[in-house]
């Protein structure tokens, strides 16, 4: 295909603004998909997905408009997903920007555009559902040429619900978005830009070929990984795998790599040809890290291994998914996983419950922290119970955080942002009505209830969206819980200093009710170090009996005891303290209730 | 032909009100049924006889309220059981006559358990007992002048509204009346019962205040000479009766492990390896025995593990424990060292007997946590 009837866009979006809608009705007006073929968010292929209105995976799908190679590039629409976004982008020329028209600009619509500008792409503003009554398409066009830089009659206005405008949204893209520049005849590079696994045939690579021509058995190499092997099948979505011949410069589709590890070939790397390779790979490749870290737990210990199962499995279709082994004395076994987000890690814990059927403890999610210890020694700690008693020093990872919200409720943002050790960075006023706060956060306070707490001082009016910023140093302590005198592991925090002895006494005071009584006197405290910094005590009971127990109610009591003995069989041991699931339960979602 | 079930149970259901908090098998009103109801439980012994060894230790007519039986019914019933050296009968005490005590006593009774309940009035209202504390002491009276030496007061804690002076004043008015033998027992308030969804919520806000009641009962007791040799049992001790042993001995038997036959309605039998229970129907029951059949019955097997877990819970409720050999069989050792450490149980070397499993007074007062820790 001649590059100059190429288009490769993305669609981005806040999330609910209309962007699987929109995708939806591209194809069909194109006929990529019969009318028969057709349903809901076609490109969400996940039953999740479609229930959370969220794009998990990237896909591509191929479409052609008035003589023209359209390639749609789906990219998730959330923050934890930064790096996959702006890989996708980076398969793009241009990205159609999506407001919803009632809601106008939000901070996700911010964020989206500011990496698609990074990525130095061309937008194309659209302002959608122009077919609901409370739709103000005058004030959204302005605000995003605002936000943009361009003129408010570039703003394509249209309803993907009933299709209105849609036409003018795809000659849009013919006529203003770039079309690929690239060297066919220069030795072919091609930047993955996503990748799934799938059970016969291995990982499927989507690529965007820059330059030169890929065939299925040719000898390829990724270039930042190392990683080789021979391509079994190149082609392009349509919106199924269609194999094609050859996938040539500019062009989007897949490779099937035939490898068996979605960990061998990273999302930003670069194929090229082994025959023939590129002097240098494309720009961009980073090792993604995780930064949320949280300890899954069978609930029941005897499914361990079902959990291990079903992380493997996950971790085939989700390389920045990272597990460890972790043993708790409390919860038994489990693992301390690493997510890009707390999104990541609620949908991680979903799929596991769900697809999987699994029933898990999940601890307070907590983040990496570079530590440096007393010897001069450099960790990076995933689990607050291992964090040093004594080191030279901390760091934990900041954000910057942008919040949309309207006018009014500023001042509860700013408020929220002061309790969290935000640190003030400046304020945009998108709209009259509404203000970009921009902020900088330590990650540790966002991943305790931050965004519920968001939502609910807003009345959900306020949108959010973070960035990695970098490491600072804090004055961070680790708290622990002892029940019984003994350390309960799963229950340890690190957290400001300042905010040690709430914590401490809202987790002693909420055990203390959530732990039954024992057969002896039962001490709680939260500890730093060994400072005890609250305390409570669990009396023991003093009768428990069968009151009566003749002929006719031996069986019953029998019975009685056996489920009295199951329900022990339930709980935890933490020292000779039996302490229920949920206790933990309790304590763990401490934040919900508790600011 | 004779057998070598030495303890019987009968089930005299019938009773003029059925209480709030009970939750045995019950038949109000029905007077012209008592003798009919006697017919089949004779024919229903007939039926088991072979069964029972020819000299049976103890007898237990147990209820309802086995004293508003019809007393010419209930005397023809005496009059037709085998031999025991206990027969005991269970009383309200508003059917205690001098008529009714002279009948129990003359009819072969040894011993009467008098279900007094509490002798506060407004308590007894909350039960919803017909008898108030006067007429508690005067079927109490009517017995020992009968010449009953034998006689147990059947009383509750944790009444919903009973305070700690309510309970103290219960047990001074009991001892006052020194019966021979005292059950004591924590009401069991069942959930989804009317007496609960009446009571349920003052329970719960008396719980706490109620923690201390079953050591104060054990105490005071103790204090007063009685044995407390079973969880919610007590006795006057040897010491204070004439050397006379007067341990509840058909009960014991339940608690020792031992096989009891049990006729009527709702009664259980457990026989060996297996367990039964009759039908709670009446009417099936008298249809069955009417036509010389048996009644309809369910079973439940036995088995070693389950009769192990068994002798287990009922031997920990006594003050003599077990003996080690018979606890072992469902017993968790790691779990025994663990309460052994915590001073609730204990193994004792007999000098003259085998090594027994017992637990301590805390351990017992604990022995519902303290049995399912125990049972492997």
């Amino acid at each position: 295909m001649d590059l100059k009837r190429i288009r490769n866009f993305s669609i981005i979006a806040h999330i609910d603004h209309g962007k699987s809608t929109l995708a939806d009705r591209i194809l069909e007006l194109t006929k990529t998909v019969t009318g028969r073929e057709m349903r809901e968010q076609v490109l969400d292929s996940m039953e999740l997905e479609r229930e959370r209105g969220i794009t998990i995976k990237a896909q591509a799908v191929r479409v052609e408009w008035k003589g023209h190679e359209l390639n749609l590039i789906d990219t998730p629409g959330h923050v934890d997903f930064t790096y996959e976004v702006s890989r996708a982008l980076q398969a793009c020329e241009g990205a159609v920007l999506v407001v919803d028209a009632a809601q106008g600009v939000q901070a996700q619509t911010v964020a989206n555009a500011y990496l698609a500008i990074e990525n130095n792409l061309e937008l194309l503003p659209v302002a959608n559902k122009i077919d609901l009554p409370q739709s103000n398409p005058d004030a959204a066009s302005r605000e995003l040429a605002e936000l943009i830089g361009g003129d408010p009659e570039d703003v394509v206005r249209v309803s993907a619900k009933t299709g209105q405008g849609v036409e003018a949204v795809l000659d849009a893209i013919v006529e203003r978005i770039p079309p690929p520049a690239g060297d066919p005849a220069a030795p072919p590079r091609a930047l993955v830009f996503d990748s799934a696994y799938d059970q016969y045939r291995g990982v499927v690579a989507f690529v965007r070929v820059v330059d030169g021509t890929f065939r299925a058995r040719d000898e390829v190499r990724a270039m930042a990984q190392g990683t080789r092997f021979e391509t079994e099948e190149v082609g392009f979505f349509s919106p199924t795998m269609r194999p094609a011949d050859s996938l040539g410069a500019g062009e989007v589709g897949y490779v099937i790599t035939g490898l068996k590890d979605v960990a061998k070939l990273r999302v930003g790397d670069t194929l090229t040809a082994q025959a023939r390779p590129a002097a240098e790979p494309l720009p961009g490749y980073k090792d993604v890290k995780p930064m949320v870290f949280a300890g899954l737990f069978p609930t029941d210990s005897d499914e361990y291994p079902q959990l291990r199962d079903a992380l493997e499995r996950l971790k085939l279709n989700d390389a920045s998914l990272s597990y460890d082994p972790e043993t708790s004395q409390a919860l038994g076994f489990g693992f301390r996983c690493g997510f890009l987000g707390l999104l990541h890690m609620e949908i991680v814990r979903e799929r596991l419950e769900r697809e999987f059927d699994l029933d898990l403890l999940v601890t307070a999610p907590s983040v990496a922290y570079q530590v440096e210890t007393l010897t001069g020694e450099r960790l990076e700690v995933h689990n607050p119970a291992e964090m040093p008693a004594e080191r030279e020093r901390v760091e934990e990872p900041y954000v910057r955080a942008s919040i949309v919200v309207p006018k009014d409720g500023v001042g509860q943002v700013m408020e929220l942002c002061n309790e969290r050790r935000g640190r003030f960075d400046h304020m945009e006023y998108p709209s009259p009505e509404r203000v970009l706060l921009v902020y900088e956060l330590p990650l540790g306070e966002i991943v305790f209830d931050f965004y519920d707490q968001l939502k609910s001082r807003t009345r959900g009016y306020a949108s959010f969206d973070y960035d990695f910023a970098g490491f600072r140093e804090g004055e961070l302590v680790r708290l622990d819980v002892l029940v019984g005198g003994e350390p309960v592991d799963a229950l340890s925090l690190v957290l400001h200093r300042d905010e040690a002895y709430g914590r401490g006494r809202a987790l002693v005071d909420r055990l203390r009710e959530e732990i039954p009584r024992q057969m002896f006197d039962v001490p709680v405290q939260a500890a730093i170090g060994s400072r005890v910094i609250a305390r409570e005590t669990i009396k023991a009971k003093r009768k428990d009996v069968l009151a009566k127990c003749y002929g006719g109610d031996i069986t019953r009591k029998r019975k009685l005891l056996e489920r009295q003995k199951a329900g022990k069989r339930r709980m935890k041991q933490v020292g000779a303290v039996e302490v229920p699931q949920e206790a933990f339960l309790a304590v763990l979602n401490l934040g919900d209730d508790k600011r | 032909m004779s057998g070598a079930v030495r303890h019987l149970y009968i089930h005299l259901p019938f009773c003029a009100h059925r209480c709030g908090y009970c939750d045995f098998v019950t038949v109000v009103g029905r007077p012209g049924l008592h003798e009919q109801y006697v017919d089949a439980l004779l024919a229903e012994l007939e039926l088991e006889r072979a069964m029972l060894a020819p000299q049976l230790e103890t007898v237990f007519l147990g209820g309802g309220t086995p004293t508003f039986t019809a007393p010419d019914a209930l005397r023809r019933l005496l009059g037709a059981l085998p031999p025991a050296a206990e027969l005991t009968v269970e009383a309200n005490p508003e059917t205690v006559t001098p008529e009714l005590a002279l009948l129990l006593h003359e009819s072969g009774a040894t011993r009467v358990s008098l279900g007094a309940q509490s002798f506060q009035p407004h308590l007894l209202q909350v039960l919803g007992r017909q008898a108030g504390p006067d007429d508690v002491r005067r079927a109490f009276y009517h017995l020992r002048d009968a010449n009953f030496d034998n006689i147990s007061l059947d009383l509750l804690h944790g009444i919903p509204g009973q305070s700690a002076s309510d309970l103290e004043r219960d047990i001074d008015e009991a001892l006052a009346l020194a019966p021979e033998h005292l059950s004591y027992y924590e009401l069991e308030a069942k959930p989804g019962t009317r007496f609960t969804h009446a009571h349920g919520a003052e329970l719960a806000r008396q719980a706490e205040a109620m923690e201390g009641y079953f050591e104060l009962v054990i105490e005071r007791l103790a204090a007063a000479g009685y044995r407390w040799y079973e969880t919610a049992n007590f006795c006057l001790a040897p010491a204070h009766a004439g050397g006379r042993d007067l341990r509840a001995w058909h009960n014991l038997a339940y608690w020792l492990g031992r096989d009891y036959l049990g006729l009527g309605i709702g009664a259980v039998s457990t026989l060996g390896d297996r367990r039964r229970r009759n039908t709670p129907r009446l009417s099936r029951y008298l249809a069955a025995l009417g036509t010389g059949e048996l009644p309809e019955r369910e079973i439940e097997a036995l088995g070693a593990d389950v009769r192990a877990q068994e002798r287990l819970m009922l031997g920990l409720r006594l003050d003599e424990g077990l003996p080690f050999a018979d606890a072992e069989a469902a017993l968790d050792r790691a779990a025994l060292g663990r309460l052994e450490r915590l001073g609730l149980a204990t193994r004792r070397a007999g000098p003259d007997g085998p090594e027994t499993l017992v637990l301590t007074a805390r351990g017992r007062r604990l022995g519902g946590a303290v049995t399912a820790e125990l049972l492997a």
